[in-house]
């Protein structure tokens, strides 16, 4: 009974650290956006899904899997994944979110409402165009790797064994691996300080000589690639549609508001507690209630904590 | 009722598209126009909280989905009828509104529409887990007007009509009353609110909790026309993004941009999903999506605001300047009033009694002691100048003696009560009323309106607000430009109005935060001019300025602060003189000339 309540307890919390570095990566992609433009970004979850079927594509009809086969090609397909989104967020600042954030927002409070509403419009736009162009059947990137298991164990005697999917695994490695490569991009970067800059203080930045507009360009390019990646690790494990969007950009900001703004790694581990906090609640709560958990405990983390685990205080008087 | 007289658009529209809605058969398309209906209602309801305060909300579909399932729930558990149900739902989406408001409230910008974002979500799945999946109201075949159950769908166009008509007309007693200002200075400038007498938690939650009322009942309806209500149908993430792009589209703070936007949006996606939907799916969504994002780069507040801006640059005298009173700017010139049989002030304060004591005020910020162990009095009816060089710690004692912030340790008393840990609004309550610095107007509304938002901390009614906004306004010589917005003033009309709001609210000692800043030599003369006539009336001053030249001849006494401490109290002549008053300022070595 103690043992398979300690295994259980095991294997939900690895599943919660696999599946929650994956998360983390998605938040830290919403956060750069989020963090230097303060544009609140519904469309994030779409260009993930994009990311999603960029790696699909990739891997089945660009050759990833004929060159480098199905084991390692899912992979590979995924980072690919990557410069495509950038180009996709590139373009969608420099044509729209461009126009109502940075030097160009109006005053406050009507600046956020038409930010809003454009990226509630260019989601509604990519979930569309998403179903004309891949259609409506749920599809994912098949990988061997992801019916196969890593065992560790047994422990406690001959008690305990835990499993770790392999393909889980594998992205949730390459996840922290990108994140990695981030965090030194925005930490020791002549961009990274730009970035850095351009979210701290737009104006003072703009004086500096920052061309702000651009800085929060390459941000949101950098965060949508960085998103699509992540979608691209997901597209492994879990199958997709083009509606899939909505389901994470909720887990997403989640993740963001409880890493809090200002660091790279912050909402990498808000993205992880979301990943854990909905693995763990399945050891006491329904399954439908899973999502329930994570509500409660993201506004309990608001409430108490709002700067979140390593937000900084910014507000003044 | 001004909210009826205003109105009389509305009845027009509502009488057109009775008319309209009557005439259509196919039942398809009656159910379109019912829907058209609920949405701007729920529209509205949205607008209530987030188009008037700023707070944006993506949770309305809590309150949607809360009475929704109150219907259907009433009448399959409790058999009770829509007509009782709906009024129930009511109240329960209020409460929901309280409920959720009181612990969101706290939070700002962008944490609160997230945060509000959890609250249908959570709510979904655990209808979902209570075995909700679809509920189906049951069918009342022999008693359809008992259960709100008509076989002609165009009767429920008629009842969404009466409910959007209800939901106008209060929407419209809100904007016009001293809620709806309320709701307008939180918007524009949530300090400047609150400095200025406003309780903004208070009011805030009175707008989600009417909010949360409307949308419950709205959902309510909604289930009782559809007649199936499943989570997602209610609860789910487009159900408050729908009261979203309705408002959003058709204009953010007004009654029309709801109804505007339900109006075109509803139909045009109905309609794209009925036509192209079987063609090519998805392509409903993607013309519907651009339309939205197009509209938004070139009207980005709403296509109500850009119409009206558009009607207004053509023919300026079709559009009435924003705002929603006007104050007669000649409601009696200073001259008049001197004669009045009220006393304008309540008692003159005998002079000498400290009136605002200060004793040992500390606060630091990290390791910087901003204010160290600040101590002063303020006797009545006199002005004092507190002075000190950049950076010494004066605005923090303002926004310490106002509540914006709470000191680590020390007394503030006013009256011989101690305010510490009194929010701004109760202190302004207690008769200390603020300028700023940095000037913080409600720069879309009218000089007047900024005015009468300050008069309600002492004011019991509407008239009585507006009567001592007027006299405001013309004691600090304002009264042509009564009807401007404020974003449109000067830095010395700024300064005035900012005055006169602060003296709306009749206050007995009024803190004056560098208001000669900026102003030119003859601009600041006469404001030093209005100030001390403020003073011979009988109201205390204390105000900030670190250039001396002026003050010297405004102020009674002068507290001068050097690094957050009090260095020297005294008369003006004995601190000019003072050899450790021109080191603070000049540095030590023009001490030996300055004394020559």
């Amino acid at each position: 009974m103690t043992a398979q309540m300690v295994e259980n307890f095991l294997q939900a919390m690895f599943a919660g650290l696999t599946v929650g570095s994956i998360y983390g990566l998605m938040c830290v992609g919403l956060a750069l956006i989020f963090g230097v433009m303060r544009v609140i970004n519904f469309a994030q979850g779409d260009f993930m899904m994009l990311g999603m079927y960029a790696a699909y594509y990739f891997f089945a009809a660009l050759g990833v899997q004929a060159v480098f086969g199905s084991i390692l090609g899912p992979y590979v397909a995924a980072v690919l994944a990557g410069p495509v989104l950038f180009c996709v967020g590139y373009l969608v600042h420099k044509t729209l979110i461009g126009r109502v954030s940075g030097t160009r927002a109006q005053v406050e409070g009507e600046g956020h409402f038409a930010q809003l509403i454009l990226t509630l419009g260019i989601s509604l736009v990519v979930q569309s165009a998403g179903l004309i162009a891949f259609g409506s059947i749920l599809v994912s990137v098949r990988t061997p790797l992801s019916s196969s298991a890593w065992e560790l164990g047994p422990l406690w005697g001959d008690l305990i064994s835990i499993f770790i999917n392999k393909s889980r695994g594998i992205a949730a490695l390459l996840s922290v691996a990108t994140i990695v490569a981030l965090a030194m991009l925005i930490g020791r970067s002549r961009l990274g300080k730009s970035l850095r800059a351009a979210a701290d203080n737009p104006e003072a930045a703009t004086y500096m000589g920052i061309d702000v507009d651009h800085a929060h360009r390459i941000a949101f390019a950098l965060g949508i690639s960085v998103t699509g990646i992540a979608g691209g690790l997901l597209a492994t494990n879990y199958p997709f549609h083009p509606y899939v969007g909505l389901e994470y950009v909720i887990i997403m900001y989640a993740g963001v508001v409880l890493g809090g703004l200002g660091s790279i790694i912050g909402p990498f581990w808000g993205g992880m507690t979301i990943g854990l906090v909905q693995q763990l609640s399945t050891l006491v709560l329904p399954t439908q209630l899973q999502n329930t958990a994570i509500f409660v405990v993201f506004l309990l983390i608001v409430f108490f904590m709002p700067q979140g685990f390593f937000g900084r205080v910014v507000e003044r008087t | 009722m001004p909210a009826l007289r205003s109105l009389a658009p509305f009845f027009v529209f509502a009488a057109g598209y009775a008319v309209i809605a009557l005439a259509v058969t196919n039942s398809y398309y009656q159910l379109m126009m019912t829907l058209v209906l609920v949405w701007a209602s729920f529209g509205l309801s949205w607008n209530v909280l987030s188009g008037y305060t700023g707070l944006v909300s993506f949770g309305h579909a809590a309150f949607f989905g809360i009475g929704a399932y109150t219907t259907a729930l009433g009448q399959i558990h409790f058999d009770l009828s829509p007509w009782l149900l709906i009024p129930i739902a009511a109240v329960l989406g209020g409460i929901a509104g309280l409920l959720i408001g009181f612990p969101t409230f706290r939070l700002r910008g962008v944490y609160f529409a997230l945060a509000m974002l959890a609250y249908p979500l959570a709510l979904l799945y655990v209808f979902e887990w209570l075995g909700y999946q679809e509920v189906t109201l049951p069918m009342k075949r022999e008693t359809p007007l008992a259960y709100m159950q008509f076989a002609d769908h165009r009767v429920y166009t008629l009842l969404a009509l009466a409910m959007l008509a209800v939901i106008v007309l209060l929407t419209r007693m809100v904007e016009q009353s001293r809620f709806g200002m309320a709701l307008l200075a939180i918007k524009q400038n949530e300090a400047a609110a609150e400095a200025a007498g406003i309780d903004t938690l208070k009011w805030k939650l009175y707008a989600i909790t009417l909010s949360g009322a409307i949308a419950g009942a709205v959902g309510a309806f909604y289930a009782v026309v559809l007649l199936v209500v499943t989570p997602v149908s209610v609860f789910g993430m487009l159900v408050s993004a729908q009261a979203l792009t309705v408002t959003l589209f058709g204009g953010v703070g007004t009654v029309w941009g709801p109804v505007i936007g339900a109006a075109i949006l509803i139909p045009t996606a109905e309609i794209l999903h009925a036509e192209l939907g079987h063609i090519i799916p998805g392509i409903q969504g993607v013309i519907f999506g651009l339309a939205i994002v197009i509209l938004i780069l070139v009207a980005p507040e709403g296509m109500f605001w850009k119409v009206r801006d558009f009607l207004y640059r053509r023919w300026p005298s079709l559009v009435t300047p924003a705002g929603a009173f006007t104050v007669a700017a000649d409601a009696g010139g200073p001259c008049t009033r001197a004669g009045a049989a009220m006393p304008l002030w309540p008692t003159r304060p005998e002079t000498g009694e400290a009136i605002l004591s200060v004793r040992g005020l500390s606060k630091s910020f990290g390791g910087l002691k901003a204010v160290q162990g600040v101590s002063f009095d303020v006797a009545a009816g006199t002005i004092l100048g507190i002075i000190g060089p950049n950076g010494a710690g004066k605005t923090t004692v303002f926004n310490l003696l106002n509540g914006f912030l709470a000191p680590d340790a020390g007394q503030i008393l006013l009256d011989g009560r101690n305010m510490v840990g009194r929010r701004p609004h109760e202190l302004c309550e207690a008769g200390a009323g603020r300028t700023f610095q940095i000037m913080r107007p409600f720069a879309r509304m009218s000089v007047a309106d900024n005015v009468v938002v300050g008069a309600y901390v002492r004011a019991r009614t509407d008239p009585e607000a507006r009567q001592h906004a007027a006299d405001a306004i013309s004691r600090v010589g304002l009264g042509d430009y009564a009807d401007r917005l404020a974003g449109e003033l000067t830095t010395r009309e700024l300064r005035l109005m900012e005055l006169a709001r602060a003296l709306a609210g009749r206050p007995r000692i009024l803190l004056l935060d560098e208001t000669l800043a900026g102003l030119g030599h003859n601009e600041a003369e006469e404001l030093i001019g209005i100030i001390r006539k403020l003073a011979q009336d009988g109201i205390t001053i204390v105000i900030i300025e670190h250039t001396m030249q002026a003050m010297v001849r405004l102020v009674d006494r002068f507290v001068v602060l050097d690094h957050g401490a009090v260095l020297l109290e005294g008369t003006p002549e004995t601190v000019t003189r003072d050899p450790r008053v021109i080191e603070a300022y000049l540095g030590k070595k023009w001490t030996a000339y300055a004394q020559s």
